[in-house]
């Protein structure tokens, strides 16, 4: 089980769960699993090539995964990945 | 630069401070920070750096004071509905610590004039509220050499880092290599957006300004410090330098302010 943080604009798709558990041996896997079980995560993390957007990150642990293996990066059981897309409000 | 009896007093708890002392607040009193944004973010920031005795503070702002910003831009008062965001500011900080010059631009950052406004300063703060801002702001900072602590707050949830890419350390489109487009996020408005969460993030930008003005401590010029007010956590993620990065890459596609910044999203 992988633990995944979902940021606010995300969590209409998780009933509002801040914190969900998906299964998958890399992000691309726990992806796929979390969309099996929130229909339409997936759409909003990946473009139409099937690429991770540009304006969101994803970090297994504290590391950004565009650092290490892209979406092909390897979980193990405990890793804790978080989504977190880019954000500009200030005033 | 010697101080007065009254500015002793005035700024005793931090001169007490071995961090800070007598050295540390002349730092202070000789340093220039420019905020961009009167609003939730510039508010909080603008008055602890004017209260911690920062001697020239810029206010940037195009916009009057709306009902709507009171839940949350402590810098103006009901009385101040209707009145230039950043003449409200430099009344409010002018009130705090007449000790300090404020100055104040009535106006919104653009790629022809965002140079001429950072040439006066020594660090600047991002409290904007567009992506248009945030990516020419980030460019040229980095073109103009000069730190900026960038904050962003969202419904329920803030971010904050240093960027220092003058100096090495990444950069904005490092961490974000893209705005999103249009439509795909609401803006503030639409969102809502907790009052005190700007608060608590613009507090945490003046609180590392200070300490960059002073030079103390653990800087965040290479992670980004992501705050969820609902679950009340703080984590810092590692943000690595790009190589490949258009505007401080080995390769730089982004060389001058020339190119497009219009984003027509509004967050």
């Amino acid at each position: 089980m992988i633990k995944v943080r979902i940021p606010t604009p995300l969590r209409p798709l998780t009933r509002g769960q801040g914190e969900v558990e998906a299964n998958g041996a890399s992000v691309a896997e726990v992806i796929a699993d979390l969309d099996s079980m929130h229909p339409g995560l997936k759409q909003r993390l990946y473009d139409e090539r099937g690429e991770l957007r540009r304006f969101v990150n994803i970090y297994v642990n504290e590391e950004d995964i565009r650092f290490l293996k892209g979406k092909e990066t390897a979980l193990k059981e405990g890793d804790e990945m978080s989504i977190v897309p880019a954000i500009a409000g200030g005033r | 630069m010697d101080f007065t009896d009254a500015q002793i007093q005035r700024y005793s708890r931090h001169i007490i401070l071995p961090e800070v002392g007598g050295k540390g607040q002349q730092k202070l009193s000789r340093a220039k920070a420019l905020i961009i944004g009167a609003g939730g973010l510039g508010s909080p920031a603008g008055l602890y750096l004017a209260a911690a005795g920062v001697g020239t503070l810029g206010l940037v702002d195009g916009d009057v004071v709306d009902l709507s910003n009171l839940q949350r831009q402590i810098l103006h008062t009901t009385a101040a509905v209707g009145a230039s965001k950043v003449e409200s500011g430099r009344r409010m900080l002018a009130a705090l610590n007449p000790e300090i010059t404020v100055k104040t631009y009535q106006e919104n950052i653009a790629a022809d004039n965002i140079l001429r406004f950072l040439a006066e300063y020594d660090i600047i703060l991002d409290g904007s509220d567009n992506f248009s801002t945030r990516f020419l702001l980030n460019d040229a900072c980095y073109f103009a050499k000069k730190t900026l602590i960038s904050g962003s707050i969202f419904r329920f949830e803030g971010q904050l880092a240093t960027i220092k890419a003058h100096e090495g350390y990444p950069c904005y489109r490092c961490l974000y290599p893209e705005p999103p487009p249009a439509g795909l996020v609401p803006n503030c408005q639409e969102a809502g957006v907790l009052g005190v969460l700007a608060g608590t993030i613009g507090v945490l930008q003046a609180a590392e300004a200070i300490k960059e003005i002073l030079g103390i401590g653990e800087t965040l010029a290479d992670r980004l410090l992501i705050y969820d007010a609902l679950e009340m956590k703080f984590r810092k993620v590692t943000r690595p330098k790009d190589p490949r990065c258009p505007l401080c890459g080995t390769n730089p596609t982004i060389t001058n302010l020339s190119g497009d910044y219009t984003v027509s999203c509004a967050l």
